[in-house]
C-alpha cells in the first residue's frame, strides 16, 4: 500500500527532507503576513488598548500546544496498532515543540494578565491545565529519554501519551466546569465570531503559520532521530550528506 | 498415548491466590506498609506546625492538606508494587501464566489499595479532627478518599509499570503521575469544600465516581501493556 511506503524510515527520511523547507518557508510568509495584519492594520481594542495584541501570539500558541498533544496521541495509537517504527519517532519529534509552545502560552498569558488582571498568575482553570499540559510534555520527554532500549522507549512513551491525552479534553472543558476568571473563548465555530474580521484573520494567519512551523520543525527533528536510530543501517552510510561529512573528516 | 494437558486454573482462582499472597507478604513486612501510613500522619501534622494553630485557617486548608498528603503517601508506596516481583522473576511467571496478565494486575492493584489506600481512608477522619473539620466534612473527606484512593492506585500502577527497572525511576514516576492525579485531587477536595459550604457535594462525588470507573476500565489494561514492555 502506498501509504505504508513512507512507514519505512529511509523513505520517510527523504520525504521529510523534501517537505520541511517548503513548510518552513510558507510558514514564515504567513507569519509575516499575520504579524503585519495584527500589529499594523488591526485597530486597538476598545477595552484592552494595545495590550490585546498579544492574542496574535498567545491564542495560536495555546491552540498548537493542545493540538500537538493530540497529534502525539494520534501517532501513539498508530504505533501501538500497526507497530510502525516511524510513529514513535514522530511522537518523540513533536514533544519538544509542544513543551516549548505550552511554555510560551503560559509566558505570554502572564504578560497579558499583568495589565489586564493586575497579576501575572492566577490559579484559574485554564492556566492551571496549561501548566499540567506542560508537565505532561516534560513527563513524556523524561520517560522516553530515560529508557534506552528503543522499542520499549517508543511504546512506553505511546502509553504515556495516550493516558495523558485523556487530560486534554478536561483542559478544554475546564472552562465550562470551573467558572473562573479567564475570559470565555472568543472564537467559536457555531456562533459568528465576536471579533473584528481583521483581528480574526490576523489570528488565523498566525495559527496557520504556527501549524506549518510545528510541522517543519518536527520533520527536521525526526530526520535527526531517524539518523541516530538507524546509524548502523546501510542506507544511512550511503547518504550523500553522511558521505560528505566522512570525506570532510578524512580531509582534515 | 498422549499426556492430557494440565487443567487450566480459573483466572478467578489465580486472582484470589495472588491477592492472598500479596496481602500475606505485606503482613510479613509490616514496617513497609506502615511507613506510608506514618508518612501520611507526619505530613498532615507538619502543616499546623508550619502555618499556625488557628482553627479557622486549619479548617480551610484541612481537606486540601489531607488529600495532598494521601496523594504523596500513595506515590511513596508505589515503588515496591512490581519491583520485588520483577527482581525475583515471579512477574515473568505471571506474564507467562495461563491467567490473563490484566486480571493478575487487577489483583495486585487491589492488594496494593488494601495495604496502602484503605488505611489512609480509615485514618483520615482522625486527622480531619485535628484540622477542626465538622462531622459532615469528615464523613465527606473519608468518602472522597474511599473513591479517590483506588484511582490513585490504578494510575500509580501504570506509572510503576512504565518506570520498572528504569534509572531514576522514583522521581520519573512522580513526574509522570502527579499531573495525571490532578483531576482526582480537584474533585476530591472540591467535594469536601462544597459540603462545608452547604452546597451539596453530589456533583463532585459523581465526577469522582466517573473517574474511578474510567480508570478501572482502562488502568489495568494499560498497566499490563506497560509490564509486558518492561519484561521484553
Amino acid at each position: 500500500m502506498k501509504l505504508f511506503h513512507y512507514a519505512a524510515p529511509h523513505h520517510f527520511y527523504r520525504l521529510a527532507g523534501r517537505c520541511a523547507p517548503w513548510l518552513a518557508a510558507l510558514g514564515s510568509v504567513l507569519a509575516l503576513a499575520g504579524l503585519w495584519l495584527g500589529f499594523m492594520v488591526a485597530p486597538s481594542d476598545a477595552q484592552q488598548g494595545q495590550a490585546y495584541r498579544i492574542i496574535y501570539i498567545h491564542v495560536p500558541v495555546s491552540w498548537m500546544a493542545m493540538l500537538i498533544y493530540l497529534a502525539m496521541a494520534f501517532w501513539s495509537v498508530l504505533g501501538l496498532v500497526f507497530q510502525t517504527r516511524m510513529s514513535g519517532l514522530m511522537t518523540r519529534a513533536l514533544a519538544p515543540t509542544g513543551a516549548l509552545l505550552a511554555f510560551l502560552s503560559l509566558w505570554t498569558g502572564a504578560l497579558w494578565g499583568k495589565p489586564m488582571w493586575g497579576t501575572y498568575w492566577v490559579w484559574d482553570a485554564r492556566l492551571t491545565s496549561m501548566l499540567i499540559l506542560l508537565f505532561l510534555y516534560l513527563g513524556y520527554i523524561a520517560l522516553t529519554s530515560a529508557i534506552e532500549e528503543p522499542r520499549r522507549s517508543d511504546r512506553a512513551g505511546a502509553l504515556v501519551a495516550l493516558v495523558g491525552a485523556v487530560n486534554v479534553p478536561i483542559i478544554y472543558f475546564s472552562v465550562k466546569w470551573w467558572n473562573t476568571l479567564h475570559q470565555g473563548a472568543s472564537v467559536s465555530l457555531t456562533q459568528s465570531p465576536r471579533m473584528a474580521s481583521v483581528m480574526l484573520s490576523g489570528m488565523l494567519l498566525m495559527s496557520l503559520a504556527l501549524w506549518l512551523y510545528a510541522a517543519a520543525v518536527a520533520l527536521w527533528r525526526v530526520r535527526s532521530l531517524i539518523l541516530a536510530r538507524e546509524r548502523h543501517a546501510a542506507w544511512v552510510q550511503q547518504l550523500p550528506e553522511v558521505l560528505a561529512q566522512r570525506a570532510r573528516r578524512a580531509g582534515t | 498415548m498422549r499426556a492430557t494437558p494440565p487443567p487450566v486454573p480459573s483466572p478467578w482462582l489465580a486472582m484470589a491466590a495472588l491477592l492472598r499472597r500479596d496481602l500475606r507478604l505485606a503482613m510479613r513486612r509490616k514496617s513497609e506498609c506502615l511507613g506510608a501510613l506514618f508518612f501520611f500522619v507526619l505530613v498532615a501534622a507538619l502543616f499546623p506546625l508550619a502555618i499556625g494553630p488557628e482553627p479557622a485557617t486549619l479548617r480551610l486548608i484541612g481537606p486540601g492538606v489531607l488529600w495532598v498528603a494521601a496523594l504523596l503517601a500513595s506515590m511513596l508506596s508505589l515503588g515496591r508494587l512490581f519491583e520485588g516481583d520483577h527482581q525475583d522473576g515471579s512477574l515473568e511467571q505471571m506474564a507467562l501464566s495461563a491467567a490473563p496478565l490484566t486480571w493478575l494486575v487487577i489483583a495486585k492493584l487491589g492488594a496494593h489499595w488494601l495495604i496502602s489506600g484503605l488505611p489512609l481512608v480509615l485514618l483520615s477522619p482522625l486527622l480531619g479532627l485535628q484540622f477542626a473539620l465538622a462531622p459532615e466534612a469528615l464523613a465527606m473527606l473519608a468518602l472522597t478518599l474511599l473513591i479517590g484512593t483506588p484511582v490513585l492506585s490504578l494510575l500509580g500502577g501504570i506509572g510503576a509499570a512504565l518506570t520498572l527497572g528504569v534509572r531514576g525511576g522514583g522521581v520519573l514516576q512522580s513526574l509522570l503521575l502527579l499531573p495525571l492525579c490532578v483531576p482526582v485531587l480537584v474533585f476530591g477536595t472540591g467535594a469536601v469544600d462544597a459540603q462545608m459550604r452547604g452546597l451539596g457535594a453530589q456533583a463532585h462525588v459523581s465526577v469522582l465516581l466517573a473517574l474511578l470507573l474510567a480508570s478501572a476500565a482502562l488502568g489495568p489494561w494499560a498497566c499490563a501493556a506497560a509490564l509486558r514492555l518492561a519484561l521484553e
